[in-house]
């Protein structure tokens, strides 16, 4: 590999944005190709699939091998609502090797105290997610169960088609909640990717333990996403 | 990205260690058959002295990868290896696993 090219895609992969460096196995010639870069011929098309798999591979084109070593970003976590459970949260998240930030503009919540070595902002999400956009591997999680706080992430998230968006909440709060997007013009399709009532359901029912269920589907989002995009053609 | 990237990631392990002035070698599972232990494209990093970092095996086969890998840096050829299941007639090394994995070791520069 060419040490240029390894600072490129180094710098890249900090950036989070998704990459993939090709090998030429016949002489060992390499480069970096970013996604929605375009690559003509039979070449592009196996670039092209291996961005949506995420699965690195050789592949053959026009009589000549190539390894396509696919690097996307790795999975992160936003928690909107420094509460209980995104202390919580914020433990399993490291563990499980998940980043995460929480954002709330409460500052009566987000302190440095109750978040001890998190990535903590305490401002509004409009403000935070302007200079943090979201993305697609991100993993949105709003829990103030505040609509002031909540509604405005979690629109962008369904925007940004982060792989999992979840709202806390009862059912009678999120059926308002589902009532207030749709009049705000969300369409009713993406309203349902948001996971609510949030975490799968293994009747967790302290605060840590509802961060076990919150975890446990974010990585059933990510881990079948993946799944489902290698079954592609 | 979280503090592991940096210090732990084996490419960004390569970027420092080049920056340090020492010679890199960068091997990359490339194809994996049955129950591999690591997929493909990951990546164990060796300098100079034999040191490395990340992994292309269960810890099976990474001895071999980095005497290759140290012949690489003199020679400044990429090579592929070719590893499979643990076999005193056919394989110096192998992997217990079962599986078989091809391994690419190229010099960095």
């Amino acid at each position: 590999m060419d040490p240029i090219l390894l600072r490129r895609l180094n710098a890249e992969r900090r950036a989070r944005r998704a990459v993939i460096h090709v090998t030429e196995l016949e002489g060992g010639r390499d480069r970096i190709v970013r996604e929605g870069d375009t690559v003509a011929g039979p070449l592009g098309s196996a670039i092209d699939a291996a961005f949506l798999s995420g699965k690195s591979g050789l592949v053959e084109a026009e009589g000549r091998h190539f390894f396509l070593n696919v690097h996307l970003p790795p999975a992160r976590i936003v928690v909107i609502g420094a509460v209980h459970i995104s202390q919580a949260l914020a433990v399993v998240a490291k563990v499980s090797g998940y980043d995460l930030s929480v954002i709330d503009p409460r500052t009566a919540f987000a302190t440095e105290e109750r978040f001890a070595g998190v990535d903590l902002v305490a401002d509004w999400p409009e403000d935070v997610l302007k200079v943090r956009p979201l993305d697609r591997y991100t993993a949105l999680v709003a829990v103030t169960h505040d609509p002031k706080i909540d509604d405005f992430p979690l629109r962008q998230a369904l925007e940004s088609g982060c792989f999992y968006v979840g709202a806390l909440g009862s059912r009678k709060t999120h059926a308002r909640r589902m009532e207030r997007l749709l009049a705000a013009g969300v369409p009713q399709a993406m309203l349902e990717r948001i996971s609510a009532p949030i975490g799968l359901d293994i009747g967790a029912a302290s605060p840590a333990e509802i961060a076990v269920a919150i975890m446990a589907e974010i990585i059933q989002a990510f881990r079948r996403r993946n799944l489902r995009a290698e079954e592609r053609p | 990205m979280g503090d592991g990237f940096e210090t732990l990631d084996p490419l960004m392990v390569a970027e420092r260690w080049m920056d340090e002035g020492r010679d890199v070698a960068i091997a990359t599972v490339m194809e994996t058959w049955g129950s591999a232990p690591r997929p493909t494209g990951s990546h164990l990093v060796i300098d100079g002295e034999g040191n490395f970092h990340g992994s292309v095996s269960g810890g099976c086969v990474e001895g071999a990868v980095i005497t290759e890998a140290l012949d690489a840096i003199v020679s400044g050829e990429p090579k592929m290896l070719e590893f499979g299941v643990a076999d005193e007639t056919a394989w110096r090394v192998g992997l217990s696993c079962g599986g078989r994995i091809r391994v690419y070791v190229e010099p960095l520069g």
